[in-house]
């Protein structure tokens, strides 16, 4: 019970630190536009009157956390799914790119890494390419990921999913080569008077060794596959995903819906790292390496 | 046949030599190591870091490459040897795989030569029960304790039955207690199996307790600087250690350590 309210006090305090600011400024930045408005009408107003009617605006500066959870209780549990106004909806359009595009990253990943280590040449020829890979701004080569690969037929959810693939190989090769070459030197030696093959010790000690360092990139990756996502849908004038929402939302000034757009894009990525990290947790136990 | 294979010496090293290149210059790791051990025996190789006691045993495991001289194993250069599968390796730490259990882990050399299942299975039981290990066969390395998975260790370099057994400084890392005991069941398993044991150690009792012969070694260059036969009795309990005869050959050992090292 105690170990409960450790867990949970620390968390509540900096929530509610967070609310009381956020409130703070929602108050501050809209009190302008709401004041130039009690002058325009004539109206007498006071205190109390300019915070109730700075929490309720319909295209604030910045709204209040309690407009937001409405406005996501509004387009989830309250519409329907197969409506475009539901987040239900565009979330899982978003999603499913984000896992294709996860799932192709991964893959990638891991066979870039398995060349490298098992490859001099390979190691030396890709391994740069591969870090100013990531040193190019996605926002800027996105869009034309979409227009090339539209030019040779592809649209949809491929290209998008590209865009996370182009994200999420980066921390799996990473994590992934550093893995398959964390056997200790003793166990290679080991290895050798066994007069083990090359594959058998790929196999039997590299594969295996590696498989905590791959589960950590994958929880880095398929974050970054999300925001890869939603960024595909920006630039290709998507009408669906939380990109589309995004996009949609600044071009008429709806900032709710950007908030609450924004809100679920996070609680889908801290939900897909945890996925991540129960699969994680029950495979390394399985393997016997955790307690 | 079995006679004539029997006559090979296990180990014979002539002039043996290897020179690393540092940027420091040429270090001598080892210089004109000449060096005969017999099948059956128990051999200790000890002198301080640097001496090339570990070196010498990995050149024997064809994991290090001679400069110069010659050597070979049962009469086969150590390449062939180890491709022979003619010896097991004991190395500082258990090096056990933490994702196999301790059978899976004795069952990799098995596995990797190809031997099958069933035999795997038949051969990890008594490897087992040869290092008092039996019922802990499930477990995962994590859940022995240091001296408990050496001996899981030993089990592995002994499942194969290899006829050579190379240890390398195997107890170094555990404490006295513990070691004391695992010194007395390796001196057991040796006579029940009849293996030829290369011991590297720096524990001066340990060398003198388990060998039959002790190869005294000094740095700078890697050299051997005495080979001292022990006459200790084949039955050796712990207390033999204070008899006057283990006394003198540790004394024996100590001064071949002193004059081979100065210790400034």
């Amino acid at each position: 019970m105690t170990g409960m309210v450790n867990r949970v006090a620390p968390i509540a305090v900096v929530v509610a630190a967070i609310m009381i600011i956020w409130y703070g400024f929602t108050v501050h930045l809209n009190a302008p536009w709401q004041i130039d408005r009690y002058e325009k009408a004539g109206t007498e107003w006071q205190m109390r009157d300019l915070v109730r009617d700075t929490m309720a605006q319909e295209r604030p500066v910045l709204p209040a956390p309690h407009q937001i959870v409405a406005e996501i209780w509004k387009t989830t549990v309250k519409k329907k799914i197969t409506s475009k106004r539901s987040l239900i909806y565009h979330g899982s359009v978003t999603l499913s790119s984000t896992l294709l595009g996860f799932a192709m990253g991964t893959i990638l990943g891991i066979g870039l890494a398995v060349s490298i280590v098992e490859n001099r040449a390979m190691d030396k020829s890709l391994m740069p390419w591969i870090i100013t890979s990531q040193t190019i701004p996605i926002l800027a080569i996105a869009p034309m990921i979409i227009v090339v690969l539209n030019a040779v037929g592809l649209s949809g959810l491929v290209p998008k999913a590209m865009i996370s693939t182009y994200l999420s190989f980066f921390p799996v090769v990473v994590g992934m080569v550093k893995g398959l070459r964390s056997p200790d030197p003793m166990l290679m030696d080991l290895m050798r008077t066994y007069r083990s093959s090359r594959l058998q010790t790929f196999w039997k000690l590299r594969l295996p060794a590696s498989v905590p360092f791959l589960f950590a990139s994958m929880k880095v990756a398929i974050a970054i596959s999300l925001v890869g996502a939603i960024v595909g849908e920006l630039p290709t004038g998507a009408v669906a995903g939380l990109g589309a929402r995004l996009l949609a939302g600044s071009y008429y000034g709806q900032t709710i819906q950007i908030w609450s757009a924004l809100i679920s894009a996070a609680c889908m990525a801290a939900i897909l790292v945890g996925v991540v990290g129960v699969i994680s947790h029950l495979t390394l136990r399985r393997m016997g390496l955790r307690a | 046949m079995s006679q004539d294979s029997n006559s090979i010496p296990a180990i014979r090293a002539d002039r043996l030599c290897l020179t690393f290149d540092s940027n420091d210059g040429p270090v001598h790791a080892l210089k004109d190591v000449d060096l005969t051990i017999e099948k059956g025996d128990f051999v200790s190789f000890i002198g301080p870091s640097g001496c090339g006691k570990t070196t010498l045993l990995r050149v024997i495991a064809d994991l290090e490459h001679p400069t110069g001289g010659a050597i070979s194993v049962n009469g086969k250069t150590p390449e062939e040897a180890r491709l022979a599968g003619a010896y097991g390796y004991v190395f500082q730490a258990p090096a056990l795989l933490a994702w196999r259990t301790i059978e899976r882990n004795i069952g990799l050399p098995l596995e990797i030569m190809g031997i099958s299942r069933a035999e795997q299975a038949e051969r990890v039981k008594r490897t087992l029960e040869l290092v008092g290990l039996d019922g802990f066969g499930r477990k995962f390395p994590w859940q022995l304790s240091g001296g408990m998975q050496q001996r899981a260790s030993i089990a592995r370099a002994l499942a194969f039955d290899a006829e050579l057994l190379l240890m390398d400084e195997p107890f170094g890392a555990l404490d006295e207690i513990v070691r004391d005991h695992l010194n007395e069941q390796l001196l057991q398993l040796w006579k029940k199996t009849g293996k030829t044991i290369c011991f590297v150690t720096h524990s001066i009792p340990e060398a003198v307790y388990l060998s039959t012969r002790i190869v005294v070694m000094s740095p700078r260059p890697g050299r051997v600087t005495d080979i001292i036969e022990s006459d200790l009795p084949a039955e050796r309990p712990l207390d033999i250690r204070e008899s006057k005869r283990f006394l003198e050959i540790a004394q024996r050992v100590r001064n071949g350590l002193r004059e081979g090292h100065s210790y400034d």
